[in-house]
């Protein structure tokens, strides 16, 4: 029994550190421009493709393509930000919601005539696979791996948010953006260079994802609602706040999973509702 | 819509001109009917058409006039679908008792749901109103011991449509009755916004705040709209299970809720035809598309979205209505005082 308690904690950790990959740069994005970004798991899904493409078609090892992915994610966000999100940072929710979705909507399809509908396969070296046995507990390798590197990614990106001079800029512009302009903070600059790491992660996000829980054209669509909560419950601009809701939604989505399978996802939705009514900002939120 | 001389009038005249019926409204109406002549193969597709205008309908109700946004209508389609197919699976297969049945349990949640919409705008609202149809999604999927679950509901057999017309394959009473509910809802939607109502709820969409400052409250107005809102959902799938006989899990998916935003917007939020003129496009150029990977059915819908967004915010519509206006040679809507934003910005890049 305590086994199985500590295997699913572990597991939904783990499940827990690649939605927060996925989720923290629309978090920090839409705290500081209130941009309703539908479209950023489109990003995670391209930097999941660019290491299936990497991999299978030019042989490249799993750990080169990661920063690939990241960076390739990042330059494609930022061509649509300059190109198209910008024009609608001063409109409603909806065309937001609209325009992003009607680019989810795009992507899915694109890649679906690309690479096909079937779930795209990745073969980790060998020095990932397998378990290891601590204590009558087996832990995946891939599963560790992935704990480190995010939890390394997330000291880091704490790190320049809190000691840096850009990081004071960012901070700054999602307290107040227009206190922030007043004092002659570029926002401008900063929200794009800001907008590209958040995709960039989201594109790391989606290729450390491909081992578990696969690749499909419907990624971005199907982890969009993820996301969204993990956003919406945590609170806009909060790092700490998105953090300990996707830790919260992992594990209580693979314990869901794990001890009531017949009830599926609906205690998700359910605590994401209570929540939501209780602290309409999320938990760790501010403002709405 | 119809700038009545508003300077002069008084309020009473300047309702009665927003409802006086006009030519074009006829000659719409009337050439619902040309199915049955001219494409009598397509009725089926003609009578979920006739649905899928009466579910966008109901989503204007509440986006379109009083500025809510929900991303899971679905629900309430949905429970009105599987309220009617229950109903007949219990041995009351009998569509019009069955139809206000259904359309009142639909009202029932949507009633109960309003007390939480009314409470919460922006991502809160988006959010709230997308969690709702995933737990409704995941309540009817779990729940398959009444339902069905992914199976779909069986045993769904509806009698004749008061005791003469059965429900044919070629599809003939099901469109006249698909028809016959749309018109119905229609002229109450209609009477319903040219009402002070009506006009209460465009001004809570234009400013909720401002709204209370001159003593009119919202909340109260908003729960009204939305059960409406949710009933007329609710008969939406309650007339597509009658006249489908089977209920599946698809009627309350996100994807039906993301549709039929996608219709609404294409047509033209707030216009009441806008939804209508929607649905016939989107499901005709489904259908036409039917044969393709239902995937690849995506693109064009994407870049369409991202077209209304950036080149046509008042759907098919509003452009059409610019189109006219500048061809009688006069201003576009607004055009002389207050180009619309998109263009400002495309113009002049961003705003700082």
């Amino acid at each position: 029994m305590m086994t199985s308690v500590l295997g699913v904690l572990f597991d939904g950790f783990a499940y827990g550190m690649l939605l927060f990959l996925l989720s923290v740069g629309l978090s920090v994005t839409l705290g500081m421009m209130n941009f309703v970004n539908l479209a950023h798991c489109t990003f995670g899904m391209i930097g999941g493709y660019v290491t299936v493409t990497l991999m299978n078609a030019a042989g490249w090892p799993f750990l080169a393509t990661l920063p690939v992915a990241f960076v390739a994610a990042a330059v494609i966000s930022v061509v649509f930000e300059r190109t198209m999100f910008r024009r609608l940072y001063r409109s409603s929710d909806l065309d937001q919601c609209l325009l992003t979705i009607g680019l989810v909507f795009v992507s899915v399809a694109v890649a679906a005539y690309v690479y096909g509908t079937i779930q795209q396969p990745v073969s980790l070296p060998n020095y990932l696979r397998g378990s290891v046995h601590v204590g009558g507990l087996t832990l995946g390798v891939y599963r560790i791996f992935l704990i480190v590197f995010a939890l390394v990614v997330t000291g880091a990106l704490v790190a320049a948010l809190e000691f840096t001079r850009f990081g004071a800029q960012v901070r700054a512009a999602v307290d107040n953006q227009r206190m922030a302009r007043g004092l002659g903070i570029n926002v401008d600059s900063a929200f794009a260079v800001t907008f590209a790491l958040g995709s960039g992660l989201a594109g790391l996000g989606g290729a450390l994802a491909i081992d578990i829980v696969g690749l499909d054209p419907s990624f971005a669509l199907a982890y969009l609602v993820y996301v969204l909560i993990v956003v919406a419950v945590g609170g806009l601009g909060s790092i700490g706040g998105t953090f300990a809701a996707a830790m919260l939604l992992g594990i209580s989505d693979m314990a869901g999973k794990y001890y009531f399978p017949a009830i599926g996802s609906f205690l998700i939705y359910l605590v994401m509702l209570s929540l939501l009514m209780w602290r309409p900002a999320g938990i760790f939120g501010r403002r709405t | 819509m119809t700038a009545a001389s508003p300077a002069l009038a008084g309020p009473h005249q300047q309702f009665e001109t927003q409802i006086r019926w006009r030519s074009i409204e006829f000659v719409f109406w009337l050439a619902t009917l040309l199915p049955f002549v001219v494409t009598p193969d397509y009725l089926v597709l003609a009578s979920q058409i006739a649905v899928t205008a009466l579910f966008a309908l109901s989503l204007d109700l509440i986006l379109g006039y009083a500025g809510i946004v929900s991303l899971g209508h679905a629900a309430f389609f949905g429970f009105g679908a599987y309220t009617a197919g229950l109903i007949s699976k219990w041995g009351w297969g009998e569509p019009l008792t069955g139809l206000v049945i259904s359309g009142i349990a639909a009202g029932l949640l949507g009633y109960l749901m309003s007390f939480v919409i009314a409470r919460f705008r922006h991502l809160a609202l988006i959010m709230i109103t997308l969690g709702f149809g995933l737990l409704l999604l995941e309540a009817a999927n779990s729940a398959s011991w009444l339902t069905g679950g992914a199976d779909g509901l069986q045993g769904v057999k509806m009698w004749p449509l008061l005791g003469l017309f059965r429900f044919d394959l070629y599809g003939v009473t099901a469109y006249w009755y698909a028809l016959i509910v749309l018109f119905v809802f229609f002229l109450m939607a209609r009477r319903l916004i040219n009402s002070p109502f009506g006009l209460a709820l465009r001004g809570i969409r234009e400013n909720a705040v401002r709204m209370r400052a001159i003593g009119a409250e919202s909340r109260p107005h908003i729960r009204k709209i939305y059960t409406l809102s949710a009933v007329m959902a609710g008969v939406a799938g309650a007339v597509l299970t009658q006249t489908t006989e089977t209920v599946s899990l698809g009627v309350l998916d996100f994807q039906r809720s993301a549709d039929i935003l996608v219709i609404l917007i294409l047509g033209g939020t707030g216009r009441l035809y806008g939804g209508l003129i929607g649905a016939i496009i989107y499901m005709i150029a489904r259908d036409w598309f039917s044969g393709v990977n239902p995937q690849y059915w995506y693109f064009p819908i994407g870049v369409l979205l991202i077209a209304v967004v950036l080149f046509l915010p008042n759907g098919i519509l509003g452009g059409v209505a610019q189109l006219i206006n500048t061809g009688r040679g006069q201003r576009w809507f607004g055009w002389a005082t207050s180009p619309p934003t998109w263009m400002s910005s495309w113009m002049r890049g961003p705003r700082p």
